[in-house]
């Protein structure tokens, strides 16, 4: 028997419409991915070509303008993402599906485990069990330990970065969307990143990640899915690829 | 958040005049105003719907006069609604809000429902001191015991980090973030699973405003309170609300997730507004 999928999204795309200046901003077109349990969906393509819009699409943070999100809620239930209820979508961002943005919004006054242990502490894990996990996962990303307890507002890209993985993978929501990763991090700590998603992996974690580093998505990677710009725009981006998105 | 609904508001409208047939359809957006041609009365809210769920901060955004402190000030029962419903759901039990006497009104407003308005003068009594103020709400519902009351005032003031040595004090002599929390310890003196903030930061020098809005996440985390937050400021909405509605000229223009709202808003209107953040 082959696996299901616990996400297919289907001929999703999204146009921004610019009210005030008037215009209408194509950036995702015609994307079909599916993502699967224990296995990572690599969305690969030029700048422009809408990857972050799609992963945005799937949580939510932008309205898709067409096309349909299929996800397979842990009760089984068949969930179209795209016009969900709000609270339904509050709730599985809560439980379910998790997002690793390439920037980290803190407040200032937050310490950097407190960051970390938060996504557990709302799921109703203890505090002092959250923020136990959350050290232990910070010290394995090679974030110094003196960094544990101030807040990640200083930090540099790539210890911003840990930190925001590190809130992304502790959360071992059952669908996981990461956008570049590894993008600032050095070669030692990617391997400790690449360890840690290949350990989310073993435990069932669907995931999709957008790469720009093809050695990362032949190391990650189980399935492929490459983006076109949207028609119309390629030229804006200097794109060579002109394929269209398969799944 | 849990899936029990606290609150379900249908078409709530607000008119302040005499009010004539041509009013909703000269009124709103799309008619940049909310003063009705005909009769000169003001819509200050119309056909306002929204559900609200156990521990979620739901925001209402919007300039000075789009209706959004009207909305709240129905369900506290400030005002009197011009016509639609609302159903607050506690403890198993439904409550009609509109169609309530004035006893059953007054119970829900003492037990059930807190309210924090922007101006403390409104919701502090302030021929009280501080700790009397809490102790007005603990006496109107069943605390009678001087001594239990005094120390749930205590308790309560050390929550939300007023010096207790100062609870004897009057309130005028408190600065405006002090007053702020003493007001929100007197609305948590029941627990109520709903509580209301009127633009509760607004006038407040930035560190006793991040103060305040920690001291609400931490409530809602804790008690997993209900809260309506209405605000016209982007930074509060980002930070306390999940979800938001937008509104003009009393209408709803448009409502969703608020970081949907704050990164891909549809409505013309709210794409200025946020585009003019700061």
């Amino acid at each position: 028997m082959s696996i299901q999928p616990i996400l297919e999204v289907e001929d999703f795309s999204k146009t921004f419409m610019l009210h005030e200046q008037g215009k209408e901003l194509p950036s995702s077109h015609s994307v079909f991915l599916k993502a699967y349990p224990g296995r990572l969906t690599a969305l690969i393509g030029p700048t422009g070509a809408g990857k972050s819009t799609v992963l945005k699409g799937i949580y939510r943070t932008y309205l898709p303008t067409s096309g349909r999100m299929m996800f397979t809620t842990k009760q089984g239930q068949l969930t179209d993402l795209a016009t969900a209820d709000e609270h339904q979508i509050l709730e599985l961002r809560k439980e379910e599906i998790g997002f690793v943005t390439q920037f980290l919004h803190t407040l200032p006054r937050q310490s950097t485990e407190d960051v970390v242990a938060m996504p557990l502490i709302k799921k109703g894990v203890s505090r002092d069990l959250a923020l136990e996990k959350a050290r232990e996962i910070l010290g394995q990303l090679n974030l110094p330990e003196r960094l544990w307890a101030v807040s990640p507002a200083t930090f540099s890209g790539g210890e911003k970065q840990r930190v925001n993985l590190a809130r992304g993978l502790l959360a071992q929501p059952r669908l996981l969307l990461l956008d570049e990763p590894t993008a600032s991090l050095d070669p030692k700590t990617t391997d400790r990143v690449v360890e840690l998603i290949n350990n989310l992996k073993q435990t069932g974690t669907a995931m999709i990640a957008i790469f720009h580093d093809m050695d990362l998505v032949e190391r990650l990677a189980d399935d492929v899915v490459e983006l076109a710009p949207p028609i119309g725009t390629e030229n804006f981006f200097n794109s060579d690829t002109n394929e269209v998105a398969t799944p | 958040m849990s899936n029990e609904k606290v609150l379900e508001v249908r078409n709530l409208s607000k008119v302040y005049g005499k009010g004539c047939a041509k009013c909703f359809e000269s009124t709103g957006p799309e008619h940049n105003t909310n003063i009705c041609p005909h009769c000169g009365s003001i819509v200050a809210a119309h056909d306002i719907s929204f559900d609200l769920y156990k521990g979620e901060i739901l925001g209402i955004m919007g300039e000075s006069g789009s209706g959004k402190s009207t909305a709240v000030k129905n369900l506290f029962f400030d005002e009197m609604p011009t016509s639609g419903q609302a159903t607050f759901f506690d403890d198993g039990k439904q409550y009609d809000l509109f169609s309530l006497n004035a006893q059953q009104k007054r119970h829900l407003r003492n037990h059930r429902f807190g309210m924090v308005y922007q101006n403390p003068v409104l919701g502090l009594n302030f021929n009280v001191s501080a700790g009397g103020n809490i102790a007005e709400r603990l006496l109107m519902s069943n605390l009678t015991n001087y001594s239990e009351i005094r120390e749930r005032a205590i308790e309560l003031l050390h929550r939300t980090e007023v010096l207790t040595e100062r609870m004897d004090e009057m309130p005028k002599n408190f600065s405006g973030g002090m007053q702020q929390r003493v007001q929100i310890a007197k609305a948590l003196a029941t627990n109520p699973p709903l509580l209301f903030l009127d633009e509760v930061t607004t006038g407040l020098d930035l560190s006793v405003q991040a103060a305040i809005l920690d001291l609400i996440m931490e409530i809602q985390r804790e008690n997993k309170t209900a809260m309506i937050a209405v605000t016209h400021d982007l930074g509060v909405i980002r930070l306390l609300a999940g979800r938001t509605i937008v509104m003009k000229y009393g209408r709803i223009i448009e409502t969703g997730l608020t970081d949907q709202i704050l990164e891909d808003p549809q409505d013309a209107y709210t794409q200025r507004l946020v585009a003019s953040a700061l």
